[in-house]
């Protein structure tokens, strides 16, 4: 699909055997909304000199689906399974943002066992998004299959876990305000601590196919190269800001939850490429086990819900709160301001895949426009997300 | 669906004589390598990757090779929420999609909406603009629905008949393959529907 035909500065005008009216003109391609590595319906203009991206011009809406809005007329309960729905792959995130967010409107205290589960549940879900997100990415490279396939078959393992809990696989609608929906029974754990003790041999045989294949580091170092003052500046957050050495985790900027109480470290990237990106995830998955295996060990007994909330007819008081964690992609935060009402008067969603997004053009510029697809790829969005 | 006598056939077989006929033939290839468009739009496509991904795998019913263009695919699987912005590229794409083609509506947000029906962006069913062959409810069904959808649809690929009066639409010449594509108007898509595809049920009201 080519529409407009620009020229280029003469100076950088390439010398090619060419007929001399074709010489140096941009073909404007149309990458999307269907395309077989786009994730989702997101649309890219590209301006082609060659191979090489000389601009790019990203397009969203194709999923936009009004979900600000009907948060404003839905009752503070009724958000909750559209939040789901935002980034599809971590609902479980996605419900603790909000709840936290309306917890900290209403001034809610969560019991201790909750606040625990709501750690492994928001830890497996990184473990699953980062797993399937590299997946996605070898494909994108080429890898078409295998590595996706193990990444499945590991991800199916913790989306069994959400559905034996919550009762739906992807869906969850597990957290309230307040605390968790049902309690995670014995069982429930040691299947989970069982997962997770196996995890490690899965990330080995992963790294092992990703590190050193000379063909991914062929595609991936060196491109799509991220400054730190960039990103700080453009608000990036979650792997992709730390792959370029800004140490800023919100698990231990605000220590939400209980994470305070956890040792784990934040891996940092060095240049800001997309290799570090995507080592990013693999190195987090680690951290996140070592949370998972404290938290098996320290979970206590007792409720999972505060008693003294009335989820149903919910009326928080008025004013505004903005809760915030780190989601797999990033800050996820939600902005509320009630007026008293059973529906929230504004209904924000920070979401961290469209801002990480906005970004692309920079990353993209002087590569090819195979290298785009694995710069998008890095980035990690979710259409759901970006949209909303 | 074979016009072969069944006690005849067995006979046959039971002599080592492999007897079919022309359609049966046809529709056991058509049936058994569907391609489907790789192409999600919402959550619901997640889970198709997941049928496709290594638990589920839809090779087993030779739905595996998914085709980035529509030239090359013999299924749609509209796999999501369709926005108004997005309605139109999808009927081009099934507009581009050769003859015989098949479309499996996955998910509550493909047929009607779902739960995002009241958002002022979001069409009402994909079914307005598209027939739809097969119908998955769920919000995102699993990856079984959509491994029962796939079935339900070699079902039909099997009944369709080559020849006679009640022929397969796709060898009927009248039969349109290709459909309008709405245009966003002053408040909405244009036209609302089409009225050859949707025939939405009458629904009776008592007094």
């Amino acid at each position: 699909m080519t529409t407009t035909i620009q020229t280029l500065e003469p100076a950088e005008r390439p010398l090619q055997i060419m007929s001399s009216r074709l010489e140096g003109e941009l073909l404007e391609v149309s990458m999307g909304p269907q395309h077989p590595s786009t994730h989702g319906v997101f649309r890219m203009n590209v301006a082609l000199d060659g191979e090489i991206v000389r601009k790019l011009k990203p397009v969203f809406g194709y999923l936009h689906r009004n979900h600000e809005k009907i948060g404003e007329s839905t009752s503070y309960l009724g958000s909750m399974p559209y939040t789901d729905r935002l980034d599809y792959f971590c609902s479980m995130t996605n419900n603790w943002a909000y709840a936290l967010s309306v917890e900290k409107l209403a001034d809610i205290e969560v019991p201790e066992r909750a606040e625990y589960l709501r750690i492994i549940l928001a830890e497996l879900t990184r473990l699953q998004n980062h797993a399937s997100l590299l997946g996605f990415l070898l494909s994108d490279m080429g890898a078409w299959g295998t590595p996706l396939m193990y990444a499945f078959r590991e991800r199916e393992k913790i989306l069994d876990l959400f559905e034996s809990l919550s009762g739906s696989r992807m869906m969850c609608d597990y957290m309230r305000f307040g605390g968790c929906r049902v309690d995670a029974s014995a069982d429930w754990l040691a299947q989970a601590k069982k997962i997770v003790e196996r995890f490690p041999k899965f990330l080995d045989e992963f790294e092992k196919l990703i590190v050193e294949n000379e063909i991914l580091i062929a595609r991936t170092q060196h491109v799509g190269k991220l400054s730190a003052e960039l990103a700080i500046s453009a608000g990036i957050t979650g792997p992709m800001l730390r792959a370029c050495g800004v140490n800023y985790d919100i698990r231990k900027v605000d220590g939400y939850g209980i994470y305070p109480r956890f040792k784990f470290r934040i891996p940092l990237g060095e240049h800001g490429d997309t290799y570090d990106r995507l080592m990013m995830r693999a190195l987090e998955m680690r951290e996140s086990i070592a949370i998972l295996k404290q938290a098996f060990e320290q979970i206590p007994a007792g409720p999972v819900m505060n008693p003294k909330v009335k989820i149903r007819a919910f009326r928080p008081p008025v004013g505004e709160a903005y809760g915030r964690i780190e989601a797999p992609k990033g800050e996820l935060g939600f902005y509320l301001i009630s007026d008293g009402s059973p529906n929230p008067y504004r209904y924000r969603v920070r979401p961290p895949s469209f801002i990480n997004l906005t970004i692309l053009e920079d990353l993209c510029l002087g590569h090819t426009v195979a290298d785009v697809m694995v710069i998008l790829g890095s980035v990690d969005i979710v259409m759901g997300e970006v949209d909303r | 669906m074979s016009d072969i006598d069944e006690g005849l056939r067995s006979e046959l077989q039971r002599q080592g004589i492999w007897v079919t006929s022309m359609q049966e033939l046809y529709n056991w290839g058509r049936k058994n390598s569907i391609w489907p468009l790789q192409f999600g739009l919402a959550c619901c496509a997640i889970e198709m990757i997941a049928t496709a991904a290594s638990r589920y795998d839809i090779a087993r019913f030779g739905g595996e090779v998914f085709r980035p263009s529509p030239r090359q695919a013999d299924l749609m699987i509209v796999a999501g929420t369709v926005t108004k912005k997005m309605a139109p590229q999808i009927v081009r794409l099934y507009n581009q999609m050769p003859d015989p083609k098949y479309v499996i509506s996955m998910g509550a947000c493909a047929i009607s909406g779902g739960p995002f029906k009241q958002g002022y962006n979001v069409l009402k069913g994909i079914d307005r603009y598209i027939p739809v062959d097969v119908y998955i409810p769920g919000c995102p069904p699993r990856p079984e629905a959509l491994l029962h959808a796939f079935m339900e649809l070699q079902r039909k690929i099997d009944e369709q008949k080559l020849t006679g009066a009640s022929k397969a639409a796709h060898l009927d010449r009248t039969h349109p393959s290709e459909f309008p594509v709405p245009a966003f108007g002053t408040h909405d898509l244009e036209p609302a529907a089409n009225a050859d595809v949707f025939r939405p049920m009458k629904i009776q009201r008592t007094q």
